[in-house]
C-alpha cells in the first residue's frame, strides 16, 4: 500500500465517527462559549451580542456560588469516601472470605441499578416516619426527621446514596488490579515477617495507584456529570440545598429557558473538567508511574 | 497463602464484610420486600404478610410501559449498532493506518472523554431542534453513537493484533476492508461483548438527555417514563411505585443475574487502559 493510499483509507475510516463528535461534542463545546457572550432570545426579539454582561450575572448570582459550592463538598463528600470503602471491598472479596460469591454479587449491584431507580429506592427509605431509616431510628427512640427536606441533611443524604452505588463500580477495578498482581510478593513479604497493614501500606496500596488514578479521574466527572437523583429526590432543595452545578444549567435552561445564563453556567462547568484534564496529564500522571 | 489473617482479626473481617454487604442490600430488599406485599405491609414486616403481584399489575396498568420498554430496547439497539460500526473503522485507523494529522484526531476524540455529551444538554438541545429531530429515538441516542471511550478500548484490542495475520491475508489479496472483517474483528471479540455490556447498560440507565430532548409517550425511555409516572401526583402509594421501579430495572437485572460473570469480567475489561 503506498503512502498516499494509507492516507486516504486513514482519513475515510475515521470520517463518520469524526463527523458526529465534531457535531455533538466539539462544535457544542464551541459553540456554548459563544453563545454566552449573547442574549437570550425571547419572542420575536433575537440574540444580541452582550459581552460580558451574562458573566457579570454570574458574580452576583447567589444560588451559582451555592450550587458550586454545593458540588465541591458533594465531590469531596463522596470520593475519597468511596474509594476507601471500594479498596476494603476488593481486599475483602480477593481473600479467601466466606461466602464470597454472594460478597461480590452484594457490593456490585448497585452499579446495574439505573440512577434513577436508585434515587425512586432512596426516596423511600428516608421517607419521614415511614421509610426505613426512621422506623430504625425510632427503636432507639430518635425524634422523625425529614432528612431530604431540610438544609443541613439533605446534601449528606445524597451523598450516601452516591457512595453505596459508586464503591461498588468502583471495587471491580481495584479487584482487576489486586487480581493481575503477582503472588510472589505476599509471599516474599510473608518471609520478611511483614505486617498486614505494613504490606498494605508499601506495596498493595502504591501498586494499586494507576487504578486509583483512572477511578479518580472518572469519580470526579461523575460527580460534576450526574444529577438524575437530584431530580428524583430533591429537585435541587430544600432552599437549593442540593442544586449541584449540572442540575441548575438544567433548570435554567429547560425549565427558566434562559439559554444565554445557562450557557454561562456550562462554560463554568468545561473549564472544570477541562481542569480536571490537565490534571490528570501534568500532575497525577507523572506521580502514580510505579516501574 | 501467607498474608491471610488469622483467628479473632479474621472473624472480625468476615462479620464486618458481612455487615458492609447487608448495608449493601438492604434498601433493594427494603424494595423488592414493599412491591411484592399489599401497601398495608409496606413498613411492617411480618414473615406471616401475604404476597402479591398487585402492585405490579397496577403499575403496568396505570402507564404505557410496554411502549417505553420497546423505546429503550430499540434505543439500545439502535444506539450499539451504530456505535460498533463508527468505533471499529475510527479504531482501525488509529491502530493501523499512517496518516498525516493522527495524532492530533487521536487528542481530539479523547477530548469527549472528559467532556461528556451529557454536560452539553443546552447546545445539543438547540442542534436537535435545528435538525428537527426532537422528540424522536434517534436524537436521545446520536450524541453517543461515536463513543471515544469505545473508540480508546478498541484501537488497544486491534494493536496487540500481530501483524504477520495482518500481512498474511494481504498477500492473500484480501481488501483492508476485508482484513479489518476477517482478522480483527474476530480477534477483539472479548473487547466487543465488554464494550456491549457496558454500552447497553449506560443507555438502558441514561436519564436526563433522553427526558430533555423527549416529550411523548412514542420516544421516551424506560426511565423517563418511570420518572413520569412517580412524579405525578395520582395517589399512588409506595407500593405500586417501587414495584415500577423494580420492573423497569427487571430486564437488566436479570441479565446481571444470570450472566454476572461476563458483565463483572466486562466492567473490568473495560477498566483496565
Amino acid at each position: 500500500m503506498t503512502r498516499t493510499t494509507q492516507w486516504i483509507y486513514g482519513w475515510l475510516l475515521l470520517l463518520p465517527a469524526m463527523a458526529l463528535l465534531v457535531l455533538f461534542t466539539h462544535y457544542p463545546a464551541v459553540a456554548t462559549v459563544w453563545q454566552s457572550f449573547f442574549s437570550t432570545p425571547k419572542g420575536s426579539r433575537s440574540a444580541v451580542f452582550v459581552g460580558l454582561e451574562n458573566y457579570e450575572q454570574l458574580v452576583a448570582d447567589e444560588v451559582f456560588w451555592q450550587s458550586l459550592s454545593n458540588n465541591f463538598w458533594y465531590a469531596l463528600g463522596t470520593i475519597p469516601l468511596s474509594i476507601v470503602i471500594a479498596i476494603v471491598m476488593a481486599l475483602w472479596v480477593n481473600e479467601r472470605i466466606a461466602g464470597r460469591g454472594v460478597l461480590r454479587l452484594a457490593y456490585f449491584t448497585p452499579t446495574i441499578l439505573p440512577m434513577i431507580a436508585v434515587a425512586n429506592i432512596w426516596l423511600f427509605f428516608y421517607t419521614p416516619e415511614y421509610g426505613l431509616l426512621e422506623q430504625f431510628l425510632g427503636l432507639f427512640g430518635a425524634h422523625s426527621h425529614n432528612w431530604l427536606g431540610s438544609k443541613s441533611t439533605a446534601l449528606p443524604a445524597l451523598m450516601v446514596v452516591t457512595i453505596w452505588k459508586e464503591a461498588g463500580f468502583f471495587m471491580i477495578f481495584y479487584l482487576a488490579a489486586l487480581q493481575s498482581m503477582s503472588p510472589h510478593l505476599a509471599e516474599a513479604a510473608a518471609i520478611e515477617g511483614a505486617s498486614r497493614w505494613y504490606y498494605f501500606r508499601r506495596v498493595t496500596f502504591p501498586l494499586l495507584m494507576p487504578t486509583t488514578l483512572f477511578v479518580l479521574v472518572n469519580a470526579v466527572i461523575n460527580a460534576f456529570r450526574l444529577v438524575d437523583h437530584i431530580v428524583v429526590m430533591t429537585r435541587g432543595g430544600p432552599d437549593n440545598a442540593t442544586a449541584l452545578l449540572l442540575y441548575y444549567v438544567y433548570e435554567v435552561g429547560f425549565r427558566f429557558w434562559d439559554t444565554a445564563y445557562a450557557a454561562v453556567l456550562t462554560v463554568v462547568l468545561l473549564v472544570i473538567l477541562g481542569l480536571v484534564a490537565l490534571a490528570q496529564f501534568f500532575f497525577l500522571e507523572r506521580k502514580v508511574h510505579y516501574q | 497463602m501467607v498474608m491471610q489473617p488469622q483467628g479473632v482479626v479474621r472473624g472480625l473481617e468476615t462479620a464486618a464484610a458481612w455487615l458492609l454487604g447487608f448495608l449493601w442490600v438492604l434498601p433493594l430488599a427494603y424494595a423488592v420486600w414493599t412491591a411484592f406485599h399489599p401497601a398495608e405491609f409496606s413498613t411492617r414486616f411480618l414473615l406471616t404478610a401475604p404476597l402479591t403481584l398487585e402492585n405490579f399489575a397496577r403499575a403496568w396498568d396505570a402507564a404505557p410501559f410496554a411502549r417505553y420498554f420497546f423505546n429503550t430496547v430499540i434505543l439500545c439497539t439502535m444506539v450499539l449498532v451504530a456505535q460498533l460500526v463508527l468505533v471499529t473503522l475510527a479504531a482501525y485507523a488509529f491502530a493501523r493506518f499512517e496518516f498525516p494529522g493522527r495524532n492530533v484526531l487521536f487528542a481530539l476524540v479523547l477530548v469527549q472523554l472528559m467532556i461528556m455529551p451529557d454536560v452539553l444538554i443546552v447546545e445539543n438541545y438547540r442542534t436537535m431542534t435545528l435538525l428537527g429531530l426532537k422528540d424522536t429515538i434517534l436524537a436521545i441516542g446520536l450524541p453517543y453513537m461515536a463513543s471515544a471511550f469505545g473508540i480508546f478500548l478498541l484501537r488497544q484490542a486491534f494493536k496487540v493484533v500481530p501483524r504477520e495475520l495482518d500481512e498474511a491475508a494481504r498477500v492473500e489479496g484480501c481488501t483492508p476492508l476485508q482484513v479489518l472483517w476477517k482478522v480483527y474483528v474476530p480477534l477483539a471479540r472479548p473487547t466487543y461483548l465488554a464494550y456491549a455490556l457496558v454500552s447497553v447498560s449506560y443507555h438502558w440507565n441514561n436519564f436526563l438527555w433522553p427526558l430533555i430532548i423527549t416529550n411523548s409517550v412514542e420516544a421516551r425511555p424506560v426511565t423517563v417514563g418511570l420518572q413520569v409516572f412517580s412524579a405525578t401526583d395520582q395517589g399512588l402509594d409506595w407500593s405500586v411505585i417501587t414495584a415500577a421501579t423494580l420492573l423497569s430495572t427487571a430486564p437488566l437485572l436479570i441479565a446481571f443475574l444470570l450472566f454476572q460473570k461476563q458483565f463483572v469480567q466486562s466492567f473490568m475489561r473495560a477498566g483496565i487502559r
